[in-house]
């Protein structure tokens, strides 16, 4: 099991959720961050006033996956996140200790599996 | 408008300042428009679709005083007015012919109907149409297609000569952006996740807010076109009240039909469509038709706006729906039941008179090929010269970005103030401890 960690772009959000949705992928967590890579700052001017936005709106993407949904995940966020410019976000994949599910008290693999209905 | 305007010659001063309330309510519904586009586009264009509101003050203003007002009210040609009034030359305080106001005053309050025309346009391409392109076609189409539909209908032109009647504007202002939007959207084209994904307004607060302001501002847009504080004019204040609460209510009955519930942008827009649709009919017809006007005018508008988004049309905030439509309809509208009894100019059918119909007729049908064409090729024509949007990557970004350097919900995180004694070298800079 693994938590896969997406950061993209926020006007590309409904490519990758479409990705995901292509990717099998129906379980994840998606918030709205601030954050700063490599791209270039942006300069705005309020009233006269020039300030360098050193912090760009990013979507985080959380997906706790079983091995086998590792891959597939980390290709729809490429898929769905990919403009080719500096600021298209990363990936991070952790390992999981333990998952929950608190309805019925599953756990791991069967907690991160989604409900067949 | 100036045929039923009995008593001339001399300045009324109830009749002035009236009037220059009036300019005053008309020129707050461009912001109020403002407001009420901003919150039906995404957060990310919010500046920059009320800044295309903010541009056709600044840019219609201008043209207004120079050139456009001369065009529309100077003589009474068939198609276009001369250059008498160019710069403003001969607008002074001298009654205008054939009102009891200062001649400066008409001037001011037919220019805040040029603003808020230009203003409606911009409906139509938001979200995409670059900022600069914008401001040189509100420059040029405050002229070449206000003018000169203001003309025909307002100043003394052939719509007027052959009897048509527009009381506040059906001609120039509602059908003449409602169609001219048509155009804009079809030349400008559709934004690029049009159709692909669903693209929702981002404040609902502000578009019923703007919409409430723009009621108000109504009722000088209306009442002020009778350029008195006379019957004609009472009558189209009190029927600014009747006609859109009637629009609501139907436009209530069928969001329910539609989809069980009443929606609150459904609202917003409602009060526009019964704003727009007595706006012709205002001075000319009874306040129990001026209701009626309020249910049927709902029906047609209701309908494309229903059907619009399922086109390739991505005339994005139904400026032809909401204006377009309701304005046709108030002006035919007036052909059934105009009654002389109420206004002293004229029947309509309904009460002995089809030629009134006919007339109502022309204007319906010469309008809507003027706008539609004349902004058509000027557009065109402008997108030749220069691109008229900008690249994907600029649109994800976002209008406020990238046209104006600014954002409507800045957060001020992660923001560092640029001095001059400061390297702008790209690089992430923390101020120095001191």
């Amino acid at each position: 099991m693994k938590l896969v960690i997406g950061i993209v772009r926020p006007d590309k959000v409904n490519d990758v959720l479409a990705a995901l949705y292509r990717a099998e992928v129906r379980g994840f967590s998606l918030s709205r961050v601030q954050g700063h890579g490599g791209e270039l700052d942006r300069v705005e001017t309020y009233r006269g006033v020039r300030v360098k936005m050193g912090l760009s709106d990013k979507a985080r993407f959380e997906i706790a996956v079983s091995d086998e949904f590792v891959e597939p995940t980390i290709e729809a966020l490429c898929d769905g996140g990919q403009t080719g410019e500096v600021g298209d976000g990363k990936i991070f994949v952790v390992p999981l200790e333990r998952v929950i599910r608190i309805r019925s008290g599953e756990t791991d693999d069967l907690a991160v599996t989604p409900v067949v209905t | 408008m100036t045929t039923f305007i009995a008593a001339a010659g001399e300045i009324n001063t109830g009749d002035t300042a009236w009037m220059l309330v009036a300019t005053a309510l008309v020129l707050l519904m461009t912001p109020a428009l403002g407001l009420f586009y901003a919150g039906l586009v995404r957060s990310k264009n919010t500046l920059n679709t009320f800044m295309m509101c903010v541009g056709a003050i600044a840019v219609a203003t201008i043209t207004w005083a120079l050139v456009g007002y001369s065009l529309a009210f100077d003589g009474d040609a068939k198609i276009i007015g001369g250059l008498g009034h160019a710069f403003l030359s001969g607008v002074g305080f001298e009654p205008r012919d054939g009102t009891t106001i200062p001649h400066l005053l008409f001037f001011a309050f037919q220019g805040t109907f040029c603003i808020i025309t230009t203003a409606l346009v911009a409906g139509a391409v938001v979200e995409r149409m670059r900022f600069g392109p914008f401001l040189i076609f509100a420059a040029l189409w405050s002229v070449l297609v206000y003018a000169v539909l203001a003309h025909w209908a307002f100043g003394g032109g052939w719509l007027a000569q052959q009897g048509t009647l527009d009381f506040a504007g059906g001609v120039p202002v509602e059908m003449g952006s409602g169609f001219s939007a048509l155009a804009a959207a079809l030349v400008v084209g559709a934004r690029k996740d049009y159709g692909r994904q669903a693209l929702l307004p981002h404040n609902a607060m502000y578009v019923l807010l703007g919409a409430g302001l723009l009621w108000f501002g109504w009722f000088g847009f209306n009442g002020g076109s009778g350029f008195t504080t006379g019957n004609s004019s009472v009558l189209a204040f009190t029927n600014t009240l009747l006609t859109p609460a009637c629009t609501l209510l139907t436009w209530f009955v069928l969001d329910l039909m539609r989809s069980r519930q009443i929606t609150a942008i459904g609202a917003a827009t409602a009060i526009i469509v019964g704003c727009v649709g007595i706006t012709p009919a205002g001075g000319f017809v009874s306040p129990i038709w001026a209701m009626v006007l309020g249910v049927i005018v709902a029906l047609p508008c209701y309908a494309v706006v229903a059907y619009r988004p399922r086109t390739r049309v991505d005339e994005t905030l139904d400026v032809l729906a909401a204006h377009g439509i309701a304005g046709l309809t108030g002006i035919v509208f007036i052909g059934l039941v105009a009654q002389q009894g109420w206004n002293g100019v004229a029947d309509g059918l309904f009460y002995g008179d089809a030629g009134q119909l006919g007339s109502q007729l022309v204007a319906a049908v010469a309008t809507p090929v003027y706008a539609f064409g004349m902004t058509y090729v000027l557009l065109r024509v402008l997108g030749a010269l220069m691109p008229l949007r900008g690249s994907d990557t600029e649109e994800a970004i976002g209008m406020d970005i990238i046209h104006h350097g600014e954002e409507a919900y800045a957060s001020g995180e992660g923001a560092i103030l640029i001095r001059a004694d400061m390297p702008t070298d790209g690089a992430p800079r923390v101020p120095e401890k001191v």
